[in-house]
């Protein structure tokens, strides 16, 4: 997989926090367009990286280019035009309107000390529209269910207008209906605006049927990458999760499987 | 080819400007009802009193027209109650903001400066000033101000420190007990200072339980820099705020630096409460029922909760004011007695509202 340039590129990456080593030189790059998941064990390195890319842990070694542009030249500012992240468990800030908290979508592109203009508006207003949730606008962020809060954090990430979106665990804590939902806007999403998606994922089904391309993290250290079913293999998942999973291709992508103790495997049927 | 982002947004969100439905904006009907709130408590403060003036005659005087006074009532209104009701006002806007920006900044609806100790810290820095230096009963000397801003900032900085564990953020309660436990130890400082020096101990106490009465123009004058400045600060902050409560990781994700950001603000709402109680003394609990007011009935948003502070912060102490000084006539009770007896109801309703969030 040759592109022209990555929209993303992290090299040889190595982060060190007190005396502990969390990443021991990753490099991972996505095509703009492209749709890569991270995945691994806890305490692979997940967070760790996106850390990074946020801007809020500084590599000890290495590099990451955002567009093209090593981050170290960046600006703050410059750095959330260029990507925009969803947080895994986000904090909810009491009495805060979905408006109030996608229009924050649009802090990067604020004057510094400055306060949102009509421009900034019409966008959040969009953001809203397009996640389809304009109707929850008035309603503050801890009435609403779920699957309803992910759409608005998807909303803020879209009103940012980075051309890269980081999603941390996207489908934690939603129902699999919600979770089915919520991939497939973002897939959409990408398709329609060129978006480079950048997700962490646990749920390894999830991520061989919706990202182009896997990079499996163990130990602070990239083990495997490539299409999802190169990366989920039985023997992979069993020796770095230490799991004993059934990988099935359904259509061209692995299906992951979990089995249970050492009963043989029994074939299911499945459905689409 | 790497996507475009052009000055206002991604391309296909270009549209032309909408109302956005459920944006909490700063109504002109609440700015004129805190303005309202301002002018009703500067009359009623300087009209009543051991001498009851004519309402219609101290307007007249206050905007300069032929009032019919007497020399001694202009005496009444410019040298004693005039510069208390401003006093009261200067200190009321600055808890309340300062209130607000604590909250905001830690993420913590029961920040104030009373709780964290920052109140606390400040009150023993100018206690040693008063002690040590030997302040006058008449005025508060510029140092005191600068000692109650350096007690300030240890009492934030080891509560900070305590309750939030390696850097991450703690919980509200654990930074609120934190700063109980600073509180404490502050004012055992304090109290064992405030003994040490006999001589000065009648000043120290009325001035610890929080004191309005020996206000002159000088200490306006004294307050009246920091207000500004700790005012216009944060209020040029109030978006940087309202990011600052998602927490470290989104607001670095949104292009700020949280802990450099936070710092500033700390620092900056320190200033102004220790500025406040170097020369009103300890008065509480004004930092949280004001902004919470303010939050339930306007609006969240920073940019609604500072001005409205403000203007509610300086109404609701020149009314506490009245009360200290009305209610056991012609004895005053100290005005951090009138806060607390109606602070810490509100204070315990809060609490009881947010539980939910607070665990």
């Amino acid at each position: 997989m040759t592109a022209p340039t990555p929209s993303l590129a992290v090299q040889d990456l190595v982060v060190t926090v007190g005396a502990a080593r969390l990443l021991h030189g990753v490099s991972i790059s996505a095509v703009a367009g492209e749709w890569l998941a991270v995945i691994g064990p806890n305490g692979a390195g997940k967070s760790t990286l996106c850390r990074v890319l946020t801007g809020l842990l500084s590599p000890a070694s290495g590099s990451v280019r955002l567009g093209g542009r090593p981050t170290s030249e960046l600006t703050r500012r410059d750095r959330a035009r260029q990507i925009a992240y969803v947080p895994q468990a986000p904090v909810v800030p009491p009495g805060v309107t979905a408006a109030d908290y996608v229009l924050l979508g649009r802090t990067p592109h604020l004057r510094p000390l400055g306060s949102d203009r009509g421009a900034d508006r019409s966008v959040a207003h969009a953001a809203l529209a397009r996640l389809d949730v304009l109707r929850f606008a008035d309603r503050t962020l801890a009435t609403l269910s779920g699957g309803e809060r992910q759409r608005v954090l998807i909303a803020r990430a879209l009103a940012q207008a980075a051309p890269i979106v980081l999603l941390d665990e996207p489908t934690t804590a939603l129902d699999i209906g919600a979770q089915q939902d919520v991939l497939e806007l973002i897939d959409v999403l990408r398709h329609e605006s060129g978006l480079t998606v950048l997700t962490t994922l646990h749920d390894l089904t999830l991520a061989g049927q919706y990202a182009d391309r896997l990079v499996l993290l163990s130990a602070g250290q990239v083990v495997a990458e490539g299409s999802p079913t190169d990366v989920l293999s039985e023997d992979a998942i069993e020796r770095y999760y230490g799991a004993r999973m059934r990988v099935v291709i359904d259509h061209g992508r692995p299906l992951v499987l979990p089995v249970r103790g050492p009963v043989p495997v029994r074939r299911r049927s499945e459905a689409g | 080819m790497t996507a475009r982002a052009d000055a206002t947004g991604r391309r296909g969100l270009l549209v032309p400007p909408v109302a956005l439905p459920g944006l909490t904006r700063l109504r002109l009907g609440w700015v004129l009802a805190g303005l309202a709130g301002v002018v009703l408590a500067l009359l009623a403060g300087v009209v009543i009193g051991p001498v009851r003036l004519d309402p219609l005659a101290v307007v007249k005087d206050l905007v300069g027209l032929d009032s019919g006074l007497s020399a001694s009532d202009r005496t009444i209104i410019y040298a004693l109650r005039l510069p208390r009701v401003v006093l009261a006002m200067l200190v009321g806007a600055t808890l309340a903001v300062c209130g607000a920006a604590y909250q905001g900044v830690f993420g913590n609806p029961l920040a104030d400066p009373y709780l964290l100790g920052v109140a606390a810290g400040a009150g023993l820095g100018a206690t040693l000033a008063i002690a040590v230096g030997g302040a006058g009963a008449s005025a508060t000397p510029m140092y005191i101000p600068i000692c109650a801003f350096i007690g300030a900032l240890v009492s934030v900085a080891l509560a900070y420190l305590v309750g939030t564990a390696r850097g991450r953020r703690g919980s509200a309660t654990t930074l609120i007990l934190a700063g109980v436990a600073v509180a404490s130890f502050m004012t055992a400082l304090q109290i064992f200072v405030q003994q040490r020096y006999q001589e000065s101990i009648r000043e120290v106490y009325s001035w610890v339980l929080g004191r309005l009465t020996t206000a002159g123009w000088g200490e306006v004058l004294l307050l009246l820099p920091y207000t500004v400045l700790t005012v216009a600060v944060l209020v040029a902050n109030r978006w940087v705020l309202d990011v600052l409560v998602l927490g470290d990781d989104e607001a670095a994700a949104l292009g700020l630096n949280p802990r450099r950001t936070r710092l500033v603000i700390v620092v900056v709402a320190s200033l102004g409460t220790a500025a406040a109680v170097s020369v009103s003394g300890l008065i509480g609990f004004v930092g949280v029922i004001v902004p919470h007011t303010v939050r339930l009935l306007a609006g969240a948003g920073h940019r609604v909760v500072l001005p409205l502070s403000l203007l509610f912060g300086a109404t609701f102490l020149v009314f506490a004011d009245l009360l200290a000084r009305t209610l056991l006539a012609p004895a005053e009770l100290p005005i951090g007695v009138i806060t607390a007896f109606f602070g810490a109801p509100f204070f315990a309703l809060v609490l009881h509202l947010s539980r939910r969030s607070l665990t």
